[in-house]
């Protein structure tokens, strides 16, 4: 096998967005996962989010580590940017790619091997560096590629395919990240794309480290009866705290809302963000709050999604190493270089 | 009579110090009066891995031919530290100086006969000038600097005038300094015989030349190169390189309207996250490095390898130390070439600099960055303590203002524009260097898909394996591109012609240079060649072909760079006569004069001293 391209008859009644680009403009290669796989639908996501938001296809970068889940740039945004890095190691090369051009989206994905296991110490890193971008964890529990293991964001007592029971710990990326300093932080599970896609669309427009823990289930390896990463029992189990309804600059409000119900946050880039309550008192843009939450409700066995966590006022890297607007890449000699009449003022400082 | 050695303008000094005790910039101030009087020196630290209490040498070579290697030996202590006392004693050469506190009275059996005993009361003098413990502290380094002035015959004006460049708008400061220098010199001159037989008269070999640490010179050289990102993770010798980028950056990159920065730098997580993000700057066509060294250069290994393979510019500064943990570590040695040439798995070899100096750091850090853009491949500056963390004089630094970057191959939206084929792993031009885009280029062309191995010209995934073939072909062809680009070897023939040759590199070069007049003197005939970079040139090829023994001097155990050779240049290994020196010291000339001379003995090699003709 090698490799598989779409082939590109655009139909001429699919719809442009407002950049002149069609849905199939925002797809890649076609997927070689196994049919049912969460993965893909997280994929299908990202093209329905960036086509929504008439994002040029080609000002995205695409990064990833290794594992099922970080093959999967592959098949969205084809004519994107994309780097399938080390197992683990996306953070550190999405942040260095973030510093040579502030102009593009930045897309990282990864696994909860990739993330929770040997990646948890650039996981952490970037996400108190506030570097800015979308960082989607898909989340199945498992390690996909490497065929079943156990990953470190597996519950204890969930059961294995061949039913070994998982006695360590669970570690919990989100509340992570909460602590961490991301300044949004949000779960969802691959099966509601109703949920997914406007949340990776705030977390797209989102300044800052946006991190997505996106529940993925493992058809494969980790969808049967005592798993707690199949599609049944995050069904069964989805404590969905909001739904985002409308990311508009300015936005009218046409839906009629029950008292109480709506709570509109505002974006550094005056966008806003509408979120529909689903549960009464929950306060996205209030970090130990959520924090409560969360430990509260999956004690009692749920899977909290939604937009947990924003930052209104969100700062990136870029903003706390004070660097200059034009992108490093585009630097000129005249700007990079301070001259040999510099120099000879070092020398005579080193004699 | 105690014998009492004589010299002028050529003898070692060392200081025995207590870390922390602001020795540091005493002994620094007393090199420096030493260089504006014109004559050179060489000054090494020498430190254990801790911060405060644990004993810290600073030597100096003062050498008027301008000999910067470590020499061996001492020929003044100033033994400032009761913990190592006995030791610091023991490495005196019989007639030395031994310089001492004599404040509090010390027993004969503590001395040596053959020593001469210089006692000056530097805590008597220091309690009864000042009532500040720290100032009691910080003034008796300043003061046995003054003693030192008077029995060496040093110009006091000299020192004054680097206290009025230190001190400029601090004058009390500049008073109380000058104030404990005049004590430890009246001192002296009261009481002790002035000058001793050792002393420094002024001359006139220092001319322009700068004393600058090759870390800062390296930092320099990233400026200077146009490196917008630096990630790094403190590792001694190699945190003062970044601290220096750091501070020049502060001054020299920022926007002067905006008062923004045109540079990144990130202290990371470890080493792991330091080259993720070269790697990532480099992918998207900023110039980036880090610098590190061995233990740092292990766990880089995996990207390094990437990086080879998705073809990204990366510059890795290599500020080499001993082996593993701490202790040696920060010791000097030359013992990571096999580490960096091959970092990687699968088959992957590296483009290797080897700088002898501060200048050459400067210089090399600067091309480095050329040449990863040129070759899209990591580039490994290797440097190394004895360079990296010392003073060292040399040339002054040169810019040419007509420099442009080196970019490499990089096509751009008009070029994709205009229909040109674009295969990211393609060899278009026959040197095995592809065209690569930056992200976000073009909306509909030179996008790619960058991975390890598993691809084709167009980047396409692919696992043939004659897909895979045809790309590892290419990168050796690359590699042999490489060659015609790195710093070629610099060659010193021999007086006569010789069937014998020296092979050597990095911070050997000033013990070797002193090695190779001695070898002159003696009529002993050795060609010597400096290499300067891997892959080996022509240059290096020929110089193997047209010897017969290659002794190849270096500062590792295992002839690593003779393996290289081995490996590289096809060459009988049998030939090739290793001389190591690895015990953490700096190598001398005295060392390789001594091993070279046996050897050469030996070999019965008789010295050809007629020109055939
Ligand atoms: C350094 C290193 N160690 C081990 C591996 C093998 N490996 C590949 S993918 C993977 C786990 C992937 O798990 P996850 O990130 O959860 O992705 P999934 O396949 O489940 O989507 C492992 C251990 C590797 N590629 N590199
Ligand atoms: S093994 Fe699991 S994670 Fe990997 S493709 Fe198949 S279903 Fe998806
Ligand atoms: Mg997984």
């Amino acid at each position: 096998m090698t490799y598989i391209t779409k082939p590109k008859l655009h139909h001429p009644s699919l719809v442009k967005n407002q950049v002149g680009y069609t849905r199939r403009d925002y797809e890649g290669a076609i997927s070689t996962l196994c049919a049912g796989c969460g993965h893909d639908s997280i994929t299908a996501a990202i093209v329905s989010a960036c086509f929504e938001l008439d994002i040029e296809p080609h000002k995205v970068a695409k990064l990833s580590g290794i594992g099922c889940s970080s093959k999967t740039p592959t098949y969205f945004l084809g004519n994107s940017h994309g780097f399938n890095t080390v197992h683990g190691r996306m953070p550190s090369v999405l942040t260095g790619a973030n510093l040579a051009n502030r102009e593009l989206i930045y897309m990282g994905v990864s696994g909860d091997g990739d993330s929770a296991s040997i990646g948890i110490g650039q996981f952490a890193h970037s996400m108190r560096r506030g570097v800015n971008m979308v960082y989607i964890v898909e989340n199945n529990g498992v390690y996909g590629l490497t065929k079943g293991q156990f990953s470190a964001t597996a519950d204890k007592g969930s059961k294995s395919k061949r039913g070994a029971v998982n006695t360590d710990d669970c570690i919990d990326l989100v509340m992570m990240a909460l602590q961490l300093g991301a300044t949004f932080v949000a779960r969802s599970f691959s099966g509601d794309k109703a949920q997914l896609v406007p949340i990776i669309k705030a977390a797209i427009l989102h300044r800052g480290a946006a991190f997505l823990d996106v529940i993925s289930p493992c058809v494969a390896f980790n969808n049967h009866e005592g798993s707690t990463k199949s599609y049944d029992f995050v069904r069964d189990h989805n404590d969905a705290v909001n739904r985002i309804d409308f990311i508009e600059p300015r936005a009218e409000i046409t839906t009629d809302y029950a008292a109480g119900s709506l709570q509109e946050v505002r974006q550094h880039d005056g966008k806003v963000l509408r979120l529909r309550k689903l549960s009464e008192d929950y306060d996205p843009t209030d970090r130990i709050g959520a924090m409560n939450y969360l430990l509260q409700r999956q004690a009692a066995g749920e899977v909290v999604t939604g937009v947990l966590y924003l930052d209104q006022d969100s700062q990136d890297l870029h903003g706390s190493l004070n660097t200059v607007g034009k992108s490093f890449n585009r630097l000129t000699e005249a700007e990079l270089i301070p001259g040999s009449a510099a120099l000879e003022k070092i020398n005579a400082t080193l004699r | 009579m105690v014998k009492a050695i004589t010299n002028t303008n050529d003898f070692v000094v060392k200081f025995a110090n207590v870390n922390g005790s602001g020795s540091a910039s005493a002994n620094e101030l007393f090199a420096r009066a030493i260089l504006r009087m014109g004559v050179p020196v060489s000054p090494r630290n020498i430190f254990p891995s801790n911060i405060q209490g644990l004993p810290t040498w600073y030597e100096v070579r003062v050498n008027e031919k301008g000999y910067l290697g470590r020499r061996g030996g001492v020929d003044l202590m100033v033994a400032m530290n009761p913990q190592t006392w006995a030791q610091d004693l023991r490495e005196l050469e019989p007639g030395g100086y031994l310089f001492f506190d004599s404040s509090k009275p010390l027993p004969k059996s503590r001395f040596r006969d053959d020593v001469n005993v210089i006692g000056v009361p530097l805590t008597e003098i220091c309690n009864s000038t000042y009532t500040d413990v720290r100032q009691r502290q910080l003034f008796k380094n300043i003061i046995y600097v003054g003693a030192l002035a008077a029995l060496l015959e040093m110009d006091i004006p000299e020192i004054e005038k680097l206290f009025g460049e230190q001190y400029k708008g601090k004058e009390k400061l500049l008073g109380a300094n000058v104030k404990a220098l005049k004590l430890g010199y009246d001192y002296a001159k009261e009481h002790l015989q002035c000058p001793l037989g050792i002393r420094v008269q002024r001359a006139n070999n220092v001319r322009d030349k700068i004393f600058i640490e090759g870390n800062n010179a390296a930092a320099l050289g990233c400026v200077y190169g146009g490196a917008t990102v630096c990630a790094w993770y403190p590792i001694t010798p190699s945190s003062s390189l970044a601290e220096a980028f750091i501070r020049h950056c502060q001054k020299l990159r920022v926007d002067p309207v905006s008062g923004k920065n045109r540079f990144g730098i990130i202290q990371a997580e470890d080493e792991l996250a330091s080259i993720g993000m070269v790697v990532g700057a480099g992918w998207n066509g900023a110039r980036a490095f880090t610098a590190t060294s061995g233990p740092g250069i292990s766990l880089m290994t995996e990207f390094i390898g990437l990086a080879y393979f998705a073809e990204i510019p990366a510059t890795i500064i290599n500020v080499q130390r001993g082996g593993p943990a701490t202790g040696m570590p920060t010791r000097t040695q030359q013992a990571d070439i096999t580490a960096c040439a091959y970092a990687g798995h699968g088959d992957s070899k590296h483009v290797l600099l080897f700088p002898e100096d501060p200048k050459e750091c400067f210089e090399m850090s600067a091309q480095s960055l050329d040449l990863a853009d040129r070759l899209q491949t990591p580039v490994f500056v290797m440097t190394d303590l004895d360079i990296g963390m010392n003073q060292r004089l040399c040339d002054p630094l040169k810019w040419d203002d007509k420099y442009q970057m080196d970019r490499g191959k990089v096509m751009d939206y008009d070029a994709l524009e205009g229909g040109k084929d674009f295969g990211r792993y393609l060899d278009a031009d026959g040197d095995g260097i592809p065209f690569r885009t930056y992200p976000g280029t073009h909306p509909t062309k030179g996008a790619y898909f960058t991975r390890g191995t598993t691809k084709d010209r167009y980047a396409r995934y692919s696992e043939e394996g004659p897909v895979y073939v045809d790309n590892m072909q290419r990168l050796l062809k690359k590699f042999e591109t490489a060659k015609r680009l790195v710093p070629a070897a610099i060659g010193r023939p021999a007086k006569q012609p010789t069937k014998l040759g020296v092979l050597y590199f990095g911070s050997t070069a000033p013990a070797m240079n002193e090695a190779l007049d001695a070898f002159d003197v003696q009529g002993i005939n050795v060609d010597a060649m400096r290499v300067r970079g891997f892959p080996f040139g022509e240059e290096v090829i020929e110089f193997l072909e047209d010897h017969e023994q290659v002794f190849v001097v270096e500062q590792n155990r295992d002839g690593q760079l003779r393996s290289l050779i081995m490996n590289e240049a096809a060459t009988d290994g049998s030939k090739l006569i290793p001389i190591l020196h690895y015990d953490g010291t700096p190598i001398t000339a005295r060392f390789i004069i001594g091993e070279i001379a046996e050897k050469v003995a030996i070999l019965k090699v008789t010295p050809i001293r007629k020109v055939a003709n």
